[in-house]
Formats: structure tokens, C-alpha cells, sequence
């Protein structure tokens, strides 16, 4: 990498289904705020903003980056609005990384974010296209084939979600921003919730939440001065691959294997499971955490599913994953993908509170997107790379 | 800063279409692969640009990379926004020294809607939009205080739009064109006051593909090399209420970070949709008089909402490579009333 890049600052907002006591640039500038407070700095001192989120028709204002402008302090700045669907919020964070990389400035503050109780995902993702087809079956929908194709193929026992599950939303407990906080969850709990998708449950699926989150990026003479140390950006990349063809294997992308395998060299990985101290990584539906362990490389193939039966992923595993509650309990589509990233370099600045893992150095962010057809990842460290 | 050059571009632009979306960009991304003589398993980098309002549905993007093809995996971003940023994220890319090439693309279909009326819901969503004000009425608001700040005539609009359609002749991608004289322009009644049909865009569907190339290998590429010598953008406060709508501060920025003004400009390519924004543009950029000003008749001739800023940069570029000047600008904006603005200058070889 050309440059190095610091996350000096972090902020997220409450998530909740309807925070209806802000509006959007309310609710922006609660992220930012926050992020620019944790690296004790103002709008002044950011000399681009890189923003993301998911579909406009998510909240019904078409490019609403334009009319977010003034409320994100990006006045006479630059401002660039990434959209890569559920990936985004990762891509944009890569964005804003490349733009410290390459020398181009000094310091950035990128964000992600949806209001999604402006408008409805359901009516967002399905309105009935021209020239084609509408699905009308939201994400879960599209989701589930790939899931029993995927218990097909692994063999994994049936309730290897609902234990997936049952950790994230106990980590949620721990996590002040988190959206679902469900107090008295249990296995027979989420074991009894409804099917909406076979085999997905509803305590199994995230919800739909209203919330954004911030990073200040800086190059490393600034970084170093941060008043918390700085997060080191180790590595990033990104891939995508068609939505599908002929002999594409949706459940286990290449395009998110190479991603990986390209994250891991920059970062001087050999051994990821060994190497990296915990992840967060985009899991909207409880059984894709054992099968992008798979894909990027924690597990072997058809064996991603172990790492949950055996406690691995847990926080007080040997590899925890979505320390959070991750997007099973907090997701705010656009935001998802920086949360995973924001959430890991808190681990590595032990910034994570109740959910810290003890002596975190290096963590990874994810995210994904499309029909499982676009990835973003980065790699994020203690110490310098 | 690494050396970029824009090795080859290519655009379609009609009134309206009947292909959807990837039919129209298809045939346009193989142009300016096949014109950059660049397989396209050498490309390093694809960026995209498209809204997906316009197409009336989520996820615009995707349909179109499946269609552009990516197996194996490739690198590729998207922004929602005009081409033109596509090209700035492809132009950051490569100057983190991870590609030396990218292939940029954008597209946007304004016919399948009323665009002045889908623009209104880029404003204020809590108190604005609701009212449905749309971007021809906002921007007859412009038009007139800035013929009252600057003591211009709508004559001066009327000549702006007779030049502008007189330049489009040449060009094969405008889709309004002809020869007209600004006194007769001047008798047709009026749209949106101060402004007449001639003053407003000519909404256009279509699609723009770019492959931009970093130093040496660039040169060998083409015959003439067009480099990116400049590249910034900046944006405004969105409230109309907020800013003084007669100006572009923005544009003003961008232009001074790209250095527009450290030498002579032979001529520029100015995304502006209406003809009066064309005049605030060239105060903003610092062009004189002397500065010949969108010989290809310019967003004015062929609003392709999405792909248009793209397309200045591209056929500022395709004059250079022509041979016709050394140092042009070339500008993109976005939002109303000029809110957003990007601006590369190019030199060619």
C-alpha cells in the first residue's frame, strides 16, 4: 500500500426499527458527530466525505447524498456516494482508504447509513421493474435455496442456525447500539419463532433498522497523534461476480474467495485462522456464518459449520465472530458492511466495551452483497503493518 | 500523481429508446474496449455510474455487470452519481498503485419517466418534495435572479442555445440540433420564465464507456495520449434558500484544486443542462471570452442524465486526440442548480 491509513474515529447511532426522533440528516450527523468526537476533532479538520447506502428507494429521495451535504459539514468539499448493494457499506469504507492510500488526502470521514422506516425494504427490493420480472420475496427469499444447498451439501445438523443465532443475540446483549436485544433468548426461543423463509426462522433473519455509521480515516503522521490509538488498515479488497451463470456456485463464491486470498496477501497472512484474533462478518441469516467461514478460509469446505458446534466463533472462542450481534441483531442495510468494519477496528483499539475480545491485534471487516455476488473485506491491525 | 490518459471512449445517446438499459450499454462498453486495444482481461479496474431512480428500480448496477460480463471475479466499484465520479474513483484506484488500467462505464434512461418531475425527488424529502417542484420550474428560479445579478438578457440565453445547436450539427451523438437564429428562439413562448424549450435540456437516453491507462503503456496505446492533468470535485449546501443560486462556489473550488487558470484553455466541455448555467459556469471556471465553449453542443444538445458528465470528459478527449487544441477543461454536475461539480483538465500529448 502506497500510504498508510489510520481509523482514528468511530461512531455509530442507536439502531432501532424506527428512530423516529431524528430525520436523516439527523440521523447522519449523529454517526459523524460522534466519529469526529471519538478522534477529538470537528468537521473542519475532514478534507473529503465518501458516504454509502443501498438502494435510494429505500427511503424514496433519489442521489439523497446531495441533500445530505451540508449536515455531514461536506460544503465545499468532496463528496462521493458509493452503491454496490448490500456490500456497500464496505466499498465505501475501501473508498475512503484509497483516497488516504493514494496520497490524495489527509484526512476522510466516510459513513454508511439507511432509514429504512422511511419507506419499506419489501416494497424497496420488489417494486415491479420494466422489461422484467419482480421476485416479491425479499432477501430471504433469494437467500434461502442457497442455504439448503449449502446443508445439502455439508451435511450440517438442521440447527446449526438457530445455535448461530442464539450466539449473535446473546453478543447483542453486550452492545449498547445494537437494534435486537432480546433479553430472555434461548435456543427454544428461536427454535419455536416462525419460518419464514425454510429454513430460515425469524429469530434466525435480521431485521430492518434505521441507523448509520462513521469512520474518520487519516494518513499516518496524523493517525499516530489520534488521542485513542489508531486502527492500521492492513488490507482491503473487493470483488464481484455475475448474479448468475451456468456452473456458478452461489454458495461458495469465488468471487469472495479471491477477495479473501487477496486480503490475506497485502496483510502478510498465511494463516487466517491462526493470525487473525476475530471477525465480523456480514451474516443477515444465521447459517451464512459457517459458510463464509468457509469461503474465506477459516474452515475447510463443508466444515464451517463445526467452528459453530464447537464454540469457535463464540466471543470466548477461539475465533469469535460477530462480537456485536453483528447484522443479526443491528441492520441498517447500508450501514451493515462499516459497522463490520468500525466493530473490528474497535476490537483491535479495545474500544469494544462489554464484547471486547481480550488482546485483539488483528480483525477482520466483511461485507457482502447482490445474489451473493459482491465482497468487500478489510483487514485491520494493532500495530502498524 | 501517476500519469492517466484516456486511451479510448465511446457514447450513444437517442431521444428515446426502445433497448432497456443493457441493451443500450453493451455495444457501447465493446467499442471502447475494442478502441483501447486492451484485452479485457488486462483491464485492472471497472467503475460504474447510474441512479437507480431513473430505472425505476434497485440494483441498476447489477443487471448491468452481469451483462458487461465479470467471470473470473473481477475488481469493480459502482457509485451512485455521473459517470464523471466513476472516472474519479477509477482515477484514485490507480493512483494507489494497485491497477494501471480501468474500464469506466455509465448509463441512464431519462425517457422512461418525466425527468424534470422524478428530479424533484432529489430535494428536501420532509418539505420540499412534496410540494413536486420540478428541476425546469427550480431552474427558471435560477435563471432569473442570475439575469437580475449579472445584468444579462435572455437574449444572451437565446444565443448560448443557437450556438449550442448549431455546434451539435457536427455531432453525431446530440440528439437536438439544427440551425437556428437566437432572434427566433427569442419569439417562442416561454417554459418555465425566464427560460423557453431552447434554454432546456434535451432529455436523452443512452450510455457512455471510457479505459483510462496509467504512463507508459498508455503510449503506447494511441497515436495521442490525452492525460488527466487535473481532477477534483466539490460540492454545495442543498437548501436553494441557502446558497446564492447565481453562483457556483463548487465549480469555483474544483477549478482552482485542478488548475484550470495555470494555463490557456483552447476549449471546454461544460455539463451544464440549461443554457444560463453554461454562463455561471464559465464565471465560476474563470473561462473568458476567448475560450470556445462545448463544441460538442454539450448537455444542452443531449441530457443522458447519469452518462453526460461523462461524455464532456470524453469529448474534450476525443478532440485532443484529434489533434484540435493541447489543453482543455472538461466538467460534470450533479444535483440542482449546479449543487455538485467535478473538474478535469486534459492536456493532449
Amino acid at each position: 500500500m502506497a500510504n498508510l491509513c489510520g481509523v482514528v474515529g468511530i461512531g455509530q447511532t442507536k439502531y432501532d426499527a424506527k428512530r423516529i426522533d431524528v430525520s436523516m440528516p439527523g440521523l447522519v450527523r449523529e454517526a459523524a458527530l460522534r466519529a469526529l468526537e471519538d478522534a477529538d476533532l470537528d468537521f473542519s479538520d475532514i478534507d473529503a466525505v465518501v458516504i454509502g447506502k443501498a438502494p435510494d428507494t429505500f427511503e424514496g429521495v433519489m442521489l439523497p447524498e446531495n441533500y445530505l451535504a451540508d449536515a455531514l459539514g461536506a460544503t465545499g468539499k468532496p463528496l462521493l456516494r458509493v452503491h454496490t448493494a448490500g456490500s456497500v457499506g464496505g466499498s465505501t469504507a475501501n473508498v475512503a482508504i484509497s483516497l488516504i492510500t493514494a496520497g490524495i488526502h489527509d484526512r476522510v470521514l466516510t459513513l454508511s447509513w439507511e432509514k429504512q422506516s422511511e419507506s419499506n425494504a419489501m416494497w424497496g427490493l420488489t417494486v415491479s421493474p420494466p422489461f422484467s420480472v419482480a421476485v416479491v420475496a425479499g432477501a430471504g427469499g433469494f437467500f434461502a435455496p442457497l442455504i439448503r444447498s449449502y446443508i445439502r451439501r455439508s451435511g450440517a445438523p438442521e440447527d446449526t442456525g438457530i445455535r448461530t443465532a442464539l450466539k449473535d443475540r446473546q453478543n447483542a446483549l453486550k452492545n449498547p447500539y445494537a437494534h435486537l436485544r432480546i433479553e430472555d433468548v434461548d435456543f427454544d426461543k428461536i427454535a419455536s419463532s416462525p419460518m419464514l423463509w425454510d429454513p430460515i426462522r425469524y429469530l434466525e433473519s435480521c431485521p430492518s433498522s434505521d441507523g448509520a455509521c462513521a469512520m474518520v480515516l487519516a494518513r499516518e503522521e496524523l493517525a499516530e497523534k489520534a488521542p485513542t490509538p489508531a486502527a492500521w488498515v492492513h488490507g482491503m479488497s473487493m470483488r464481484s461476480e455475475p448474479t448468475q451463470f451456468p456452473g456458478r456456485d452461489s454458495v461458495n463464491p469465488v468471487a469472495g474467495q479471491l477477495a479473501a486470498r487477496d486480503l490475506y496477501r497485502q496483510a502478510g497472512i498465511t494463516n487466517p485462522r491462526q493470525e487473525i484474533d476475530c471477525a465480523e462478518i456480514y451474516v443477515p441469516f444465521s447459517w451464512f456464518e459457517a459458510m463464509w467461514m468457509e469461503n474465506l478460509g477459516f474452515a475447510p469446505e463443508n466444515e464451517g459449520w463445526k467452528m459453530v458446534y464447537e464454540g469457535a466463533t463464540a466471543l470466548d472462542g477461539d475465533f469469535p465472530v460477530n462480537m456485536s450481534g453483528g447484522v443479526l441483531s443491528s441492520n441498517a442495510i447500508g450501514a451493515s458492511g462499516m459497522i463490520r468494519y468500525a466493530e473490528a477496528a474497535m476490537q483491535v483499539r479495545g474500544q469494544a466495551g462489554e464484547h471486547q475480545v481480550e488482546g485483539a491485534r488483528k480483525a477482520m471487516g466483511h461485507a457482502y452483497g447482490g445474489g451473493s455476488q459482491y465482497f468487500s473485506m478489510c483487514l485491520l491491525g494493532k500495530d502498524k503493518p | 500523481m501517476r500519469d492517466v490518459a484516456i486511451v479510448s471512449f465511446a457514447q450513444s445517446n437517442a431521444a428515446r429508446e426502445d433497448r432497456n438499459e443493457v441493451e443500450i450499454l453493451l455495444p457501447v462498453v465493446k467499442a471502447a474496449v475494442a478502441d483501447s486495444k486492451l484485452e479485457r482481461s488486462e483491464i485492472g479496474f471497472t467503475c460504474s455510474g447510474s441512479s437507480d431512480f431513473l430505472q425505476g428500480q434497485p440494483f441498476a448496477f447489477v443487471m448491468a455487470l452481469d451483462g458487461v460480463g465479470a467471470w473470473p471475479p473481477i475488481k469493480e466499484s459502482h457509485v451512485e452519481m455521473d459517470g464523471a465520479w466513476a472516472l474519479y474513483e477509477a482515477w484514485v484506484k490507480i493512483q494507489t498503485g494497485e491497477v494501471d488500467s480501468a474500464l469506466v462505464y455509465a448509463f441512464g434512461k431519462t425517457s422512461s419517466g418525466d425527468l424534470a418531475e422524478v428530479q424533484a425527488l432529489q430535494l428536501d424529502p420532509y418539505c420540499a418534495t412534496q410540494l413536486w417542484p420540478d428541476a425546469d420550474s427550480i431552474a427558471g428560479i435560477q435563471a432569473r435572479l442570475y439575469l437580475e445579478r449579472s445584468g444579462r438578457s435572455e437574449r444572451d440565453l437565446a444565443e448560448v442555445a443557437a450556438r449550442s445547436l448549431r455546434d451539435a450539427q457536427s455531432n453525431p451523438h446530440a440528439v437536438a440540433k439544427g440551425d437556428f437564429d437566437a432572434a427566433k428562439l427569442l419569439a417562442e413562448p416561454y417554459r418555465s420564465t425566464p427560460l423557453r424549450d431552447h434554454d432546456c435540456p434535451a432529455n436523452s437516453d443512452g450510455a457512455t464507456a471510457m479505459v483510462v491507462v496509467a504512463g507508459e503503456r498508455a503510449k503506447a496505446l494511441c497515436d495521442r495520449p490525452v492525460w488527466i492533468r487535473g481532477f477534483d470535485h466539490r460540492i454545495d449546501p442543498p437548501a436553494l434558500g441557502a446558497r446564492d443560486l447565481t453562483r457556483a462556489p463548487s465549480a469555483e473550488i474544483a477549478a482552482g484544486r485542478a488548475g484550470v487558470g495555470d494555463a490557456a484553455v483552447d476549449f471546454a466541455e461544460l455539463s451544464a443542462p440549461y443554457t444560463h448555467q453554461e454562463l455561471i459556469l464559465r464565471e465560476a471556471l474563470g473561462l473568458g471570452d476567448e475560450v470556445r465553449v462545448n463544441p460538442s453542443g454539450g448537455t444542452l444538445c443531449a441530457h443522458t442524465m447519469m452518462s453526460c458528465g461523462l461524455n464532456r470528459i470524453g469529448d474534450a478527449a476525443r478532440r485532443l486526440a484529434e489533434g484540435d487544441g493541447d489543453r482543455a477543461v472538461a466538467h460534470a454536475s450533479q444535483g440542482h442548480c449546479l449543487q455538485q461539480n467535478l473538474v478535469c483538465v486534459l492536456e493532449g500529448e
